[in-house]
């Protein structure tokens, strides 16, 4: 967060400026018109943030500002300038000496958007050599080196001649940063540049692109639907929804005090860590391009709207002129003076009874190797839960949380007896599942559910939603097909679903009412335990906070216990009473929601919370960040598994004796050498790697 | 004979109702229709269409050139052309039919089974089908009316299993990426068993590609057929059939070209019509397609 935005804007050079854009697009049934009236100006050394939810155009904009929009896309109406050049009258040749090289576009998924049989190096030249005059070979291989230097890539000349599968997601990330670098552009715009990457990697990232900011003077246009990393290192803040630009100013003052009920609602749905408060969903939905409302597009979900916001076209009004602040809404100073009223997350009463399922040393290997590595005996197999041992109890909520790779999910279908267990027991009501009759595997499988991140994979997508519905109750109950049609509709009312969908096919449903009918389908037959693989990752956020709520719900009135899965901390805070914290297979510490977030103690934890942004944009937080990579599960580090990366390590003895869970008092229990007073001293700047 | 054709038209064609109207609209898919089903039609009429008896002779109007009194002509016997490439169509439609729908039947199983089990029994079951691949087509077709006399039914059963290990890898290649999905996952989870898995979850989600290849292997199994008859192991004289009646037709080239003509015309239509249907289901069934329109 910088402080010099406070100076005048018009001080400043403008670089991108887009005014009253409108684009539209040609589909089967007529025109849709996909941006309409947008404006965004992104000056010298700014960071702009552009935010929105799924669908509302934020990746249609950076396309149409690089003039890449698909063939039938075309904007119709109002102009995008570039250092003083009208984009839109730009010749194919012109535009072909900006993009790249004075404009770098960084495209989302760094998986398919590098070559995957070119090195990175080549990939790398590849841009400067057309864009810029390369004396020598040398010169070229060494500008290739200096740029992967500066995106903080360990030893560049390796990653320049190693292949993109050969990288992490987090490095391949930085490489593409690096070859949107690589010409020095003067503006960089950043399309989702972390969404699909580990908290700690996205921390280092936006470290990365903030050390950037102020090596090069570049302007930055960083598009997310993640408000935090905005709050992070946006220095000002485009609010776009379905299409139009509702809220634009700087952080500070759009994310303290927002002028425009949606971002407002924005704010209040999106779940935070270590604050204490619950979610308020949005009600309804984002509405259909092909069928925008008059007036204000937002009217329809927002508590202000009166009469007038229906009827004609909203203009954007200036909240504060001096710091171009704006809102397009008519009651923008009613909405300033009445912030929403989030209240404070309720302590849960759930006592929680029996253990349900009890897993002991938990061992699931996958074993990669074909027959013949088998047999000369070649080869690791990939430890993925590696000595897992813990309880879920009935009517609790267990939440298990770790970074992508860590055998999070692999252990929680291995608890359903989706996989094979390695070695090691879980035991459902007393019995290894491993050795139910047929009869108590019945049993079992009615009353442990799962619940998929993607709800659209885990619905067949030939069945209606009745039949979805209706199949488990005819396995698992001997209700008449009758009594299975009422419980049906009974369970999507519970769900909030109106019985229209019941005919529906999975494909026709929107990804929230995908989840819901996968939630009461996880319902149907009065589980006891329901393991939850992050419900709400694939979810927009507004709709999240309406999952994350139901889930609670059901929970209360069911009384059944949850695992949920997840890697984003705030979720499993919202609903969670008891969390397990897993780093490569193992388990480092468990207790209490409490007991692990507030404070945390394990240093892979405190890592963990500190590389989540926040929305307060003012807030100081200490920033732990972690040296390198998860290593390979194939061939996890002797000692304690977190060894390699750990900013507190003391010494030999993390290397060679692997700590074990130590209940520190109240059932918190924690894998370390370090004595709690060690773990809670602050972390300065010394462990600070930037 | 008539039953045995609309069900194996059925095989074909299981298609999931929203799509109907787009199959049905697909440019190359109508093409072949148009050209199919009037084969397919007249073929089934057979003898009531046919304006003379195939298998008599007019022993006086040998060698007669197309139009006069008989239409496409007459051949070496002064048998009428036209009748005979009617009914010789019947016997080649019901081989390309017949053939798929056997091929899918003991296909479509082995290929759910290898790529769900995975693992040991994928196989065992894929290098079998391998074995049966590496035999060349024509020469295993050869092989199997050699042991078993040569009549309509062996044909549609060689050819049936000549065919059936490439239904099974296509379907095997579909099954094994359905099979990873989630809701895949949640049918295990509910303790579902292993046939509704394969026939209610997964097989409703690979019908695509399995259409495509049953449609495109009907021309060939037709090519197949003609070639074996051809060579003297079709269904065999005095019924016509296509293969048979222009290897009978080589002998005789000099005296009427014709006699080779129409047999070939009809049979490069046919096959033409099924690869266009082919083509044109490759390109509606695509399951992105699928799963995308709203």
């Amino acid at each position: 967060m910088s402080m010099e935005t406070s100076t005048r804007r018009s001080d400043q050079e403008t670089l991108l400026s887009v005014d009253s854009l409108d684009v539209k697009f040609e589909v089967a049934d007529g025109n849709i018109h996909a941006l309409r009236d947008v404006s965004l100006a992104v000056e010298k050394g700014e960071t702009v943030g552009l935010a929105g939810e799924s669908g509302s155009g934020k990746s249609t904009l950076a396309l149409a500002i690089v003039q890449y929009l698909d063939a039938n896309g075309w904007v119709d109406d109002g102009s995008i300038t570039f250092e003083g050049e009208d984009l839109l009258s730009a010749s194919k040749r012109e535009l072909r000496s900006i993009r790249g090289n004075r404009i770098a576009h960084v495209a989302q998924n760094p998986s398919s958007s590098l070559n995957p049989s070119m090195t990175i190096g080549a990939q790398i030249r590849e841009t400067i050599d057309l864009h810029q005059d390369i004396e020598s070979d040398e010169e070229g291989t060494r500008r290739v080196h200096d740029v992967l230097e500066q995106v903080n890539l360990p030893n560049p000349a390796g990653i320049a001649d190693r292949y993109p599968h050969e990288l992490s997601g987090g490095q391949q990330q930085r490489a593409l940063l690096a070859i949107g670098l690589s010409c020095n552009p003067d503006l960089l715009i950043l399309d989702e540049p972390t969404t699909g990457l580990d908290v700690t990697t996205q921390a280092k990232f936006l470290d990365l692109v903030e050390d950037l900011k102020a090596e090069y003077d570049a302007g930055i246009l960083l598009i997310t639907h993640n408000l935090g990393v905005i709050s992070e290192i946006a220095d000002r803040v485009n609010i776009l929804y379905a299409g139009e630009m509702l809220e634009k100013g700087p952080v500070e003052e759009v994310f303290t005090s927002p002028a425009n009920p949606y971002t407002q609602a924005l704010l209040a749905t999106t779940p935070e860590i270590a604050k204490d408060k619950e979610v308020k969903p949005i009600p309804g939905r984002i509405p259909e391009l092909d069928a925008i409302p008059n007036g204000c597009i937002f009217a329809d979900r927002c508590e202000f709207a009166t009469e007038e916001c229906r009827t004609d076209d909203i203009e954007m009004a200036s909240v504060d002129g001096e710091r171009d602040h704006e809102s397009r809404c008519l009651h923008w100073r009613d909405v300033v003076d009445n912030p929403i009223d989030v209240p404070a997350k309720q302590a849960s009463d759930r006592t929680p009874g029996e253990p349900i399922l009890s897993i002991n040393h938990l061992q699931k290997y996958y074993d990669e190797g074909g027959f013949i590595k088998n047999l000369i005996g070649d080869h690791d197999p990939v430890k993925a839960v590696n000595d897992v041992s813990f309880d879920i109890h009935e009517g609790e909520a267990v939440g298990l949380v770790g970074e992508s790779g860590c055998g999070k999910s692999t252990l929680g279908r291995t608890l359903l007896k989706l996989h094979t267990v390695t070695s090691g027991s879980i035991e459902y009501d007393g019995t290894d599942i491993d050795s139910l009759s047929k009869q108590e595997l019945n049993e079992f499988r009615s009353s442990c559910q799962i619940i998929f991140q993607d709800p659209e994979a885990s619905l067949n997508p030939n069945r209606t939603v009745r039949q979805i519905l209706e199949r488990p109750l005819k396995l698992f109950t001997d209700r008449a097909a009758d009594e299975r049609r009422t419980r049906a509709e009974e369970l999507l009312n519970q769900v909030n679903l109106g019985s229209d969908v019941v005919d529906k096919k999975p494909h026709e449903l929107s990804g929230g009412q995908q989840q819901r009918v996968a939630i009461a389908r996880a319902f149907a037959a009065d589980p006891s335990l329901i393991v939850l693989d992050e419900p709400v990752s694939s979810l927009d956020v507004s709709v999240q906070a309406s999952i994350l709520n139901l889930l609670e719900d059901l929970c209360e009135e069911y009384g059944t216990s949850y695992l949920l899965i997840s890697h984003d901390l705030s979720v499993i805070e919202a609903i969670c009473d008891r969390v397990a914290v897993m780093y490569l297979g193992e388990i480092i510490e468990t207790g209490s929601t409490d007991q692990i977030f507030d404070p945390p103690y394990h240093p892979y934890t405190r890592a963990l919370l500190s590389s989540i942004p926040t929305l307060d944009p003012y807030e100081e937080k200490s920033r732990i960040r972690l040296d390198g990579d998860v290593p390979d599960a194939r061939n996890p580090p002797s000692g304690c598994s977190f060894n390699t990366r750990c900013p507190q390590k003391i010494g030999e003895v993390c290397e060679t004796d692997d700590p074990d869970l130590e209940d520190g008092g109240g059932g918190h229990c924690i894998g370390c050498h370090l004595s709690e007073e060690e773990m809670s001293e602050s972390l300065d700047a010394t462990f600070d790697q930037g | 004979m008539a039953t045995d054709t609309s069900t194996s038209t059925e095989s074909t064609g299981f298609d999931l109702p929203p799509i109907v109207g787009k199959v049905l609209s697909n440019r190359r898919i109508g093409l072949g229709l148009a050209i199919l089903l009037p084969i397919a039609l007249v073929a089934i009429l057979g003898e009531t269409v046919a304006p003379y008896d195939p298998t008599a002779t007019h022993v006086a109007d040998r060698y007669a050139g197309p139009g006069g009194q008989f239409l496409l002509g007459t051949d070496h016997l002064g048998r009428d052309l036209l009748s005979r490439v009617i009914l010789g169509g019947r016997t080649s439609l019901l081989l390309g039919f017949g053939a798929t729908a056997l091929a899918l039947l003991v296909g479509v199983p082995i290929g759910l089974t290898a790529g769900y089990a995975k693992g040991r029994v994928d196989e065992l079951l894929m290098r079998i089908m391998d074995i049966i691949m590496s035999v060349p087509t024509l020469l295993l077709g050869l092989l199997i009316l050699v042991v078993l006399p040569s009549n309509i039914l062996n044909v549609v059963m060689a050819i049936g299993v000549v065919y059936a290990p490439r239904i099974a890898r296509v379907t095997r290649s579909a099954t094994l990426s359905v099979s990873e999905e989630e809701y895949v996952m949640a049918a295990k989870a509910r303790g579902e068993s292993s046939p509704y898995i394969l026939f209610r979850e997964i097989l409703p989600n690979v019908t695509g590609p399995i259409v495509v290849e049953g449609s495109v292997r009907v021309g060939y199994a037709i090519m197949i057929g003609t070639s074996l008859s051809f060579l003297g192991l079709g269904a065999g004289p005095p019924n016509p059939d296509w293969g048979f009646m222009i290897s009978t037709a080589r002998d005789h080239i000099y005296q009427t070209p014709w006699f080779l003509i129409w047999p070939s015309v009809a049979l490069l239509l046919t096959v033409m019509a099924t690869n266009l249907i082919g083509d044109g289901l490759r390109d509606v069934l695509d399951p992105r397609e699928v799963g995308d329109h709203s």
